[in-house]
């Protein structure tokens, strides 16, 4: 691939740190070829909430990181599209058009009401828009909640994708052969003979619809992370952080600033919207808890935070990041207090169930260790030690003059 | 310049018309009636709290005036907000300094530029690629002397360089009227006078409407074509910057006190 067209596929967004890089790059393989690195029901539902949590994260630092806007509706847009996709599939059917009905229906929701967001943003300015968000949203899961002959309540719906995108669709008759990356590099440490742990490490696949769906999550969720790579770094982006710098003098610059930030919450609605529905297809079973509630709300800011705010490569970082901490801290818990004496203090603090509390302190510390989140932190590392490089060549010049 | 324009002459780009605003009961700036011509310079005097930024403010459209109107062209914007006003052709550079502090010097202007090209709304298409764009930023970055600075984020510029780019911002919009707001304070004696020949050089060579609010003296009066005189909100004297500077209420309000002294008090 040549220079010019990575600098136009990354709209000259580079990750400015080999660090970075190298995690990107880390990510973005074992995205894409995840069923076959990954055997199991667990870590194949984990790719696919990956791939559907980037877009979710990337659309609200749109919102939060590049235009400073604060809002808690962004799970309630999420909730359109899987909700959208999962009432229209209950009505028409198990077809795609039932799929592109509630599609559709979905994102003309969420146009609507991000709007309507969007022009209150006229009106009440910060903290006040961020609680009118917050009361919208409540507002809609309790609508949800409430209207159980449509929603299915508090029970949820299950979610009749297409047969294609089930696992009764077999395309393949034969079974593909898949590499455990992990238990190849277990297998090393544990039997010492690398030929006897790539055996072991050697895996099939039955690939179903269920890959189809995923390999179609994975397709949109990089085209949306390249399409906003492309919106923040495009003359409309610069805008939105001219914005988020100085609002008053984007004013007196000719911005309609009104303008921006509402076009700023419709295009992450939609998105979020977009992710909704892929969650909805992938996830097969759509409820209140798993798509609007306020604790998946804090999740996604967080994960916004962690990765870091307004590089949209922080989302892709901290949404990877928090859901393999969030899934797999428990199982790391598990194993430390295995061996530890039942009742003993360490077993009380370290058991499974006290998840939250390692995750709260391991949030609390990379806030404070990084105020910038993961990538800024990165990017500011490797701008230090290029100016250390930098700073011996300079000198002499200093010198001289 | 000005035979270019015949009309220019006689119709006023710029006028305020009974322009008032009042905080509370505190009336800030009290039908003010002005017009400004095309290809003159009028100086804006008087001491501090006279009303001279407040003036400024209703004029470009960052406070909404409580009576009066302002006309750009003829045109009535006085319901018009600040954006639309910029966009209509007034530019504004401010007395305290108002960038975009974490974005780099040349990202600062290079806003201003697409402001004044209208693709602001362009988000196929990355901002590096403009290269029309850019130069014309780069360009009006080197007009105030800061073609060096281009990548330094505005927060890292020492006060005279973010003085210049506020300059530099209002340039790169290219209006009909030119409203600086102490353009030069705060800045060091060898700098001033590249700000000063800007002006100047935009009086020489763009037939538009400059309005200048500055306490130097040697300054208001080396560049004015006019001097108006704001006092507690009132304008109170208006004419050839001599016959202004002579007259007796002007001596009295302002010019007579030194500086240190007009300074302190609340006009």
């Amino acid at each position: 691939m040549s220079n010019g067209m990575l600098n136009r596929i990354l709209s000259g967004d580079y990750p400015r740190s080999r660090a970075l890089s190298a995690l990107l790059v880390l990510i973005g393989v074992s995205l894409a070829l995840g069923p076959f690195l990954f055997p199991g029901v667990r870590a194949f539902s984990m790719l696919g909430m990956i791939c559907v949590f980037i877009i979710v994260v990337a659309s609200y630092d749109l919102m939060l990181g590049y235009t400073h806007i604060v809002s808690f509706a962004h799970t309630m847009f999420f909730g359109i599209g899987a909700y959208g996709v999962a009432i229209a599939t209950d009505a028409f059917g198990s077809g795609f058009g039932a799929v592109f009905i509630g599609i559709g229906g979905a994102v003309v929701m969420s146009i609507l009401l991000s709007l309507l967001l969007g022009l209150l943003s006229l009106r009440v300015k910060a903290i006040f828009f961020a609680l009118v968000t917050l009361a919208v949203a409540f507002a809609f899961l309790s609508l949800v909640t409430q209207l159980y002959n449509i929603t299915g309540g508090e029970d949820g719906l299950a979610v009749r994708s297409p047969r294609e995108l089930g696992p009764a669709f077999r395309p393949f008759d034969s079974k593909v052969p898949g590499f455990s990356v992990i238990d190849f590099i277990a297998g090393v440490f544990t039997q010492g003979s690398i030929g006897q742990a790539f055996n072991d490490a050697v895996f099939e696949v039955r690939v179903s619809g269920r890959h189809l769906m995923y390999y179609i999550t994975f397709v949109v969720s990089l085209g949306v992370f390249l399409f906003l790579l492309r919106m923040v770094n495009s003359p409309f982006g610069r805008v939105l952080q001219a914005i988020r710098e100085n609002e008053f003098r984007a004013q007196a610059l000719g911005y309609r600033t009104v303008f921006y930030r509402t076009a700023a919450v419709i295009v992450s609605a939609v998105l979020a919207t977009l992710a909704g529905v892929l969650f909805a297809l992938i996830n097969r079973y759509v409820n209140p808890e798993n798509t609007l509630n306020f604790e998946l709300m804090v999740f996604i800011l967080l994960m916004c935070v962690i990765g870091g705010m307004g590089t949209l490569y922080g989302a892709v970082v901290g949404t990877t990041v928090f859901l393999l901490a969030q899934n797999y801290l428990q199982d790391l818990l598990g194993l430390l207090v295995s061996n530890a004496e039942p009742g003993s203090l360490f077993a009380e603090l370290a058991g499974p169930d006290r998840w939250l509390l390692w995750f709260g302190l391991l949030f609390v510390l990379s806030v404070y260790f990084f105020p910038a989140g993961i990538v800024g932190q990165l990017r500011l590392w490797a701008e230090r030690r290029r100016e250390r490089k930098a700073a011996p060549a300079a000198s002499p010049l200093k010198q001289e003059s | 310049m000005a035979s270019l324009h015949p009309q220019s002459a006689s119709e006023p780009v710029l006028e305020t018309r009974g322009l008032t605003i009042n905080f509370g009961g505190h009336v800030a700036v009290n039908q003010v009636s002005c017009a400004f011509h095309a290809g003159t310079l009028t100086s804006i005097v008087g001491p501090n709290g006279a009303g001279k930024t407040t003036w400024f403010n209703l004029i470009s459209g960052q406070l909404a005036a409580s009576a009066g109107s302002v006309h750009l062209f003829d045109q009535d914007i006085t319901a018009l907000g600040a954006a639309a006003r910029a966009d209509k052709g007034l530019g504004r550079a401010f007395q305290l300094t108002n960038l975009f502090p974490n974005l780099t010097a040349l990202e600062n202007v290079r806003l201003a530029v697409a402001s004044r090209y209208r693709i602001g709304h362009v988000f196929w298409q990355m901002a590096s690629r403009r290269r029309d764009i850019s130069d014309r930023a780069a360009a009006y970055l080197e007009q105030v002397n800061l073609g060096k600075r281009a990548d330094t984020p505005v927060a890292n510029l020492p006060h005279g360089d973010q003085r210049k780019l506020e300059v530099a911002l209002m340039l790169a919009l290219e209006p009909e009227v030119f409203m600086f707001d102490e353009p030069t304070a705060g800045m060091s004696v060898d700098e001033v006078p590249v700000i000063l020949d800007l002006i100047a050089d935009i009086k020489n060579k763009q037939n538009k409407v400059i309005l200048l609010v500055e306490h130097k003296m040697d300054v208001v009066r080396s560049l004015s074509d006019r001097i108006v005189v704001l006092h507690n909100g009132e304008l109170v004297a208006d004419g050839e910057p001599s016959e202004v500077i002579a007259s007796p209420i002007v001596q009295e309000a302002y010019l007579g006190a030194p500086q240190e002294d007009t300074a302190g008090e609340e006009g």
